[in-house]
């Protein structure tokens, strides 16, 4: 029997061959070494993320995530419901707050998931995984199974937006949240400061407006690099998505000759806790984190 | 649609728009747009958009393209210290205008939105193949192998590294549910349509 046991709600991006794969393989990996167990929430959906406002409006996308709910709460009673990526995280928590507050949009959801023979309760609570790291477990708890510890390796810990912000880790500032910073150092990495943490990476825009959204990436990188990181670290798979295979269109924008690994918390511990380069999926970098992959266990 | 608010626009938004019932608690400080990392972008920032609604200037506001340059960073919403819900406000709005068919025309982020929810709306998840080709191509053929060309090489570094699959442009991920959800979203639709008087 594992130690904890969560829902899990991997989202659109964690799937095999999808965008952030190595998240999904490196979080797989990680909770194996945390005695963590995931069960999947069966025939979950996408959560509409943000930019399904404009077309999905209000109803439908409360909806969407309204049905992932009503799904966790019938197959996997008693559990958390946990998600990795931050937009499922926001949709998700957003919803529920919505649900709860407002007895018409409930009426309204149960209405429409009703014609897929669902209901919903709103039993669960609907957490990011670096909550459950944090609060779960904690820093001291997690730094006992560091065997490989990451010495020597400065990071960027960029927290970006929707784990951040509006809802954010409790307790945690919304300008300079420091969770990411002390994972970053209870795995034995260096964590520099620098003015960028919390900046956004453009979201959706990075696709439709890139003439407009690609100074924020700028931004970022510009920052750790200028404060000495050598590989930026992210809660986030649109964060990661945009700040690391952009960086080519960036340097034709902007002149810069930007090549810094963007890797996840999840890839980190794995490699702290003695997983190998495969194990922590370092072959899904477009840059190559080469001193993690010397770190790795052979 | 709602002719008898056309002289009142505050009230229609009130009514229609995602937490537009927030509107009037705008104090005009502007650190919303202060804030907003497209700020440059926006012909009219929040506070402004709030500030037009309440002086009724509805085609100014539902044509605009300002509301389209948010990128759901929320920034605003944690800094108002009215704790006005802006990110919503500004999501709704650009739907309200999007469904009133008021929005402009080929403004890429509307286009991209709805190219999105389609995505989603087809299989119950989205695919991430079909979704760039769809933003590539949206100007045509010719344009749309001129963009795919450009971004060629970030393609296949994602192919290579296992996070972009060529295949799912002949199927893909999916939910097993589609009936189910299918169903599920047509009611939702209706229901929102309903009420806010879409056709």
């Amino acid at each position: 029997m594992a130690k904890k046991t969560y829902s899990f709600y991997p989202g659109c991006s964690s799937q095999t061959k999808a965008s952030s794969d190595n998240y999904l393989k490196s979080t797989n990996s990680m909770c194996k070494y945390l005695d963590i167990e995931l069960k999947e929430i069966p025939d979950w959906n996408c959560c509409g993320a943000s930019i399904g406002y404009a077309e999905g409006g209000e109803l439908p996308r409360i909806t969407l995530s309204a049905r992932n709910m009503a799904l966790s709460e019938q197959h996997n009673p008693g559990m958390d419901l946990v998600a990795t990526c931050a937009a499922c995280w926001l949709s998700t928590r957003e919803s529920k707050e919505r649900l709860a507050h407002s007895s018409q949009t409930l009426a309204e959801a149960n209405t429409a998931l009703n014609e897929a023979g669902l209901t919903y309760k709103g039993n669960q609570a609907a957490r990011h995984m670096a909550e459950v790291l944090v609060e779960d477990f904690g820093f001291d708890e997690l730094k006992k199974g560091v065997k490989n510890p990451l010495q020597g390796i400065k990071f960027a810990g960029y927290v970006g937006c929707q784990t951040n912000r509006p809802f954010g880790l409790a307790g945690e500032s919304f300008e300079n949240p420091v969770y990411l910073d002390n994972l970053i150092e209870a795995m034995g990495g260096e964590a520099v400061p620098y003015d960028q943490k919390v900046t956004c990476c453009g979201g959706a825009l990075a696709f439709s407006e890139p003439e407009k959204s690609q100074k924020q990436i700028k931004d970022i990188i510009e920052s750790a690099y200028d404060h000495g990181a050598e590989m930026i670290v992210t809660p986030c798979p649109l964060c990661q998505a945009n700040v690391e295979i952009y960086q080519g269109e960036v340097n034709k924008r902007f002149g810069t000759k930007f090549n810094i690994p963007v890797m996840y918390y999840s890839q980190l511990i794995t490699i702290a806790y003695g997983g190998t380069a495969q194990e922590a999926a370092l072959d899904g970098q477009l840059v190559r984190a080469t001193k993690l992959e010397e770190i790795a266990k052979k | 649609m709602s002719e008898k608010y056309h002289n009142n626009f505050l009230k229609e938004v009130e009514e229609m728009v995602e937490e537009g019932e927030w509107v009037k608690m705008c104090m005009q400080c502007g650190v919303c747009a202060g804030s907003c990392p497209l700020g440059p972008h926006w012909a009219h920032p929040p506070q402004e958009i709030f500030m037009m609604i309440r002086a009724g200037k509805r085609e100014e506001v539902l044509r605009s393209d300002s509301m389209w340059m948010c990128t759901s960073c929320y920034n605003c919403v944690v800094r108002c210290p009215r704790k006005l819900p802006i990110t919503h406000i500004m999501h709704g709005l650009a739907n309200y205008a999007h469904r009133l068919g008021l929005s402009p025309k080929n403004q890429p982020t509307q286009q991209f939105a709805t190219l999105f929810w389609n995505n989603l709306a087809q299989t119950g998840r989205v695919n991430e193949l079909k979704l760039s080709l769809g933003i590539y191509f949206k100007d045509g053929f010719a344009q749309g192998v001129k963009n795919a060309m450009a971004m060629q090489s970030v393609g296949l570094g994602m192919v290579k590294a296992k996070r972009l699959n060529p295949m799912e442009l002949f199927g893909g991920h999916g939910v097993k549910d589609k009936a189910g959800f299918h169903a599920m979203l047509k009611k939702a639709r209706e229901i929102e349509d309903r009420r806010k008087n879409f056709a």
